[in-house]
C-alpha cells in the first residue's frame, strides 16, 4: 500500500488494467453474431445492416458516452465515409473494398479534424445547431453538385471488387456479413483499448467535470478535437461499409433522422458502455423491420415513444435497467 | 438572375414576409429556452400541428381564415401547456441530452402521427378572396398574403414589445431570463412563468405554422425541416433575447430569400452559412450573454 501510494503512477496504470481485463461476458455479442449467421444464413442482408448500425452507434458513443459531446450530426461522417467509397467506385472506377474503408476513414477523419477543431469550442445550443448545420451543408453541397453525387437519386453502378480479391459477394450476403463482422471487430478492439486508456479516463473526466478538468492541467480542448476525429473516422468506415454492402448510395444518409436514429440506438442500449450499441442495434433494426413493415408511420411513432419512455423511466438504456432489476432481486432474498 | 431594382425590392419584401414567419414561430423558443434552458426541439412540431388545425378548421369544419388563426393560438397553446406540465417539467433539473432525447421523441411521435391522418404529402391552404391577388403599391403590385403576412408580424412585433418591455409580466420574464436563481429569490413563480411563456410561444409558434401553409407548405416533416431554421434563429439572436431574435429572423429570412432568388441551384446553402458565420464569431447569439 505504501508503495503504491509513493508511485502515483504505478497505482493508476494498476486501476487501469483491471479496467481493462475481459469479462467473460464479453464473448456474447461475437458468439451470438456468429451462432445468427448459421441459424439465419437467409437473414445475412438484415444482419449486415444491423453490424454498420451498431458500428456507427459504437462511433457515437465514443463522444457522446464518454467524452460527453452532444452532437446532432454524427450522419455528416457516416455520409462523408458512404459517398469516399461511391464516388471512388463510379467516378475513378476503384473498387477495392479494404483501402476504400482508409479512404473512407481518413475523409471523415480530416473533415472530423477541421469541424472539431472549430465546433468543440462551444457547448449547448451553439454545438447542437452547429453540428446539424454542418451536415446539412454537406448534404446541400452534395445536391449542388447533382452531377457528380446523383443527389437525392443517388449514384448508379456502384461495384464493389472482391474482397482480397478472393471472396466475391454472393447473393445472400455471407461474405459481407463476415466481412462486416471482421471490421466490426477490429474497430471495437480498438475503442474499447481507448476507452480504458489513461486518454479515456481524461474523457470521462472531461465528461464530469470539465472545469475541474481544466483546473488540473489536463488539455481538454485537444483531447476533444483527438476523440471526435477517431469517432469520425470510424463513422466514416460504417459509411463505407453501408455503401459496399449496399452498392447503392444517396444524399439521404446525410438526414437528420439517420443522427437521430444512431442517438437512439445508443440510448437504448445505453451510453458510454460499448456493448450499449449492440443491443440497441439489434432491437433498433428488429423494431424497423417488423414496424415498418406494418406502416413507415407506426415506426416513426416507435421510435418517438421509445425515445421519450427511455428518458422517463430508463436514463442508463437497457442494460442500466437490466442491472437496476439485477440488484434488486439480489437483494430480495436477505 | 440579374439584380436590378425590382428584384432588390421582391427580395426585401419576400425575405421581410418570411423574416416574420420566423420570428413569430422562434420567438417562444427563444423565450422559453432562456428562461428554462430547456432545448425544445418539438418545437417545430407545435408550428406544424398549427398548420394542419388551419387546413381542418378552414377546409373541413369552414371556419372563417382569421378565426381559425385565433383558435389555432388557442388550442395549441392551451395543449402544449398539458405537456408542459407532464413532460417538459421533468426536464428542467435534467442533462441536456434528456433534453434533445425526449423532445426529438415527441416531435417523431408527432411526425407519425400526423402523418397517419392527413397523410404523406404537401398540403395547401384556401384562402379567403380578400387575401389572395395583388395589392398596388404605385409603382408596382404586391401579392396580398404577404402583405398581409407583413402586418400580422409588425402588429405582433408591437405587442410583444410591450409586453415584454413596458409590463410587469414582461419584466419577470426579463428578471429569470437574466437570473432565474435571484428571480426566484426575490418572489418570482419562475415556474409558473415558465409555463405561461410556454403556453403563449406554442401557440405563437401554431399561429406562424398556420400562417406559413401559403408561404412554403405544409406536411408532416415541416416538423424537422423547419425546426433547423428556428433553431438558427434562436442560437443566432442569442438565447431569451427579444431583440436578438427579430434582428436574427431578418437578416437570416432576407438572405435566405435574397440566396433563392439569386442562385436557385445553390438554394438553402445561404441560411447555414450566414448562420455558423455569425455563430462563429458570437457563440451566445447577437444579444446573448456567454
Amino acid at each position: 500500500m505504501a508503495s503504491t501510494a509513493a508511485d502515483p503512477h504505478a497505482r493508476a496504470r494498476a486501476y487501469l488494467a483491471t479496467r481493462h481485463h475481459w469479462h467473460w461476458a464479453e464473448a456474447l455479442p461475437w458468439l451470438i453474431a456468429i451462432a445468427a449467421f448459421f441459424a439465419f444464413p437467409d437473414r445475412m442482408t438484415f444482419g449486415t445492416q444491423v453490424l454498420v448500425m451498431v458500428l456507427f452507434a459504437l462511433s457515437l458513443d465514443l463522444i457522446l458516452g464518454y467524452a460527453g459531446i452532444v452532437t446532432l450530426g454524427q450522419a455528416a461522417f457516416f455520409g462523408l465515409g458512404a459517398y469516399t467509397v461511391g464516388l471512388l467506385s463510379v467516378r475513378a472506377g476503384y473498387g477495392e473494398p479494404i483501402t476504400g474503408l482508409f479512404a473512407a476513414a481518413a475523409v471523415a477523419a480530416a473533415v472530423g479534424f477541421l469541424t472539431g477543431l472549430v465546433l468543440l469550442r462551444y457547448r449547448g445550443l451553439t454545438l447542437l445547431v452547429l453540428t446539424l448545420s454542418t451536415t446539412i451543408l454537406l448534404q446541400e453541397v452534395g445536391n449542388l453538385f447533382k452531377d457528380i453525387t446523383g443527389g437525392y437519386d443517388g449514384i448508379p453502378g456502384i461495384t464493389i471488387w472482391p474482397l482480397l480479391g478472393l471472396f466475391d459477394y454472393d447473393l445472400y450476403n455471407h461474405t459481407n456479413y463476415t466481412y462486416c463482422l471482421v471490421v466490426l471487430a477490429v474497430l471495437f478492439y480498438v475503442v474499447r483499448r481507448i476507452v480504458y486508456s489513461s486518454f479515456g479516463e481524461a474523457l470521462a473526466g472531461i465528461r464530469e467535470n470539465v472545469n475541474r478538468m481544466h483546473a488540473v492541467g489536463s488539455p481538454v480542448r485537444w483531447r476533444l478535437v483527438i476523440v471526435y476525429t477517431i469517432s469520425a473516422a470510424i463513422a466514416g468506415v460504417s459509411g463505407a461499409l453501408f455503401t459496399q454492402t449496399s452498392a447503392y448510395v444517396t444524399l439521404g444518409v446525410f438526414d437528420f433522422d439517420r443522427s437521430a436514429g444512431v442517438m437512439t440506438i445508443l440510448i437504448l442500449g445505453g451510453t458510454g458502455r460499448l456493448y450499449g450499441a449492440f443491443a440497441g442495434g439489434v432491437i433498433y433494426m428488429l423494431l424497423e423491420d417488423s414496424l415498418s413493415k406494418l406502416s413507415p408511420e407506426f415506426w416513426q411513432f416507435g421510435i418517438g415513444l421509445v425515445l421519450v419512455l427511455v428518458v422517463l423511466f430508463a436514463r442508463r438504456g437497457l442494460f442500466g435497467l437490466a442491472q437496476d432489476l439485477g440488484d434488486r432481486l439480489r437483494r430480495k432474498p436477505a | 438572375m440579374a439584380l436590378n431594382l425590382n428584384t432588390f425590392i421582391s427580395i426585401l419584401f419576400d425575405g421581410l414576409a418570411y423574416a416574420m414567419f420566423l420570428f413569430i414561430v422562434s420567438v417562444g423558443l427563444s423565450v422559453t429556452m432562456g428562461l428554462m434552458g430547456i432545448v425544445n426541439l418539438a418545437h417545430g412540431a407545435f408550428a406544424m400541428a398549427g398548420g394542419y388545425m388551419m387546413l381542418t378548421l378552414t377546409r373541413s369544419w369552414g371556419i372563417g381564415f382569421l378565426p381559425s388563426l385565433a383558435i389555432t393560438f388557442l388550442m395549441v397553446g392551451a395543449v402544449s401547456v398539458i405537456f408542459e406540465r407532464t413532460l417538459y417539467v421533468r426536464l428542467y433539473r435534467a442533462t441536456e441530452l434528456d433534453q434533445v432525447l425526449l423532445t426529438i421523441g415527441l416531435a417523431f411521435m408527432a411526425i407519425a402521427a400526423y402523418t397517419y391522418f392527413y397523410g404523406p404529402s404537401q398540403q395547401s391552404i384556401r384562402l379567403p378572396s380578400y387575401l389572395t391577388g395583388q395589392i398596388d403599391g404605385g409603382f408596382r403590385t404586391f401579392p396580398t398574403y404577404r402583405v398581409f403576412m407583413i402586418a400580422i408580424g409588425a402588429i405582433l412585433i408591437a405587442v410583444l414589445w410591450y409586453v415584454f418591455e413596458r409590463t410587469n409580466i414582461g419584466a419577470k420574464i426579463r428578471a429569470a431570463v437574466d437570473n432565474r436563481r435571484m428571480a426566484q429569490s426575490i418572489g418570482i413563480d419562475v415556474d409558473r412563468l415558465f409555463t405561461l411563456t410556454f403556453g403563449i410561444g406554442s401557440g405563437l409558434a401554431a399561429l406562424g405554422g398556420g400562417l406559413a401553409v401559403q408561404l412554403v407548405g405544409l406536411s408532416p416533416s415541416f416538423a424537422v425541416i423547419y425546426l433547423v431554421f428556428f433553431l438558427l434563429v434562436v442560437a443566432v439572436g442569442g438565447l431569451g433575447s427579444f431583440k436578438g431574435t427579430l434582428l436574427a429572423a431578418l437578416i437570416l429570412g432576407i438572405f435566405d430569400t435574397a440566396g433563392k432568388y439569386l442562385y436557385a441551384d445553390a438554394g438553402g446553402f445561404f441560411i447555414y452559412a450566414i448562420a455558423m458565420a455569425i455563430l462563429l464569431v458570437r457563440p451566445a447569439g447577437l444579444y446573448g450573454r456567454e
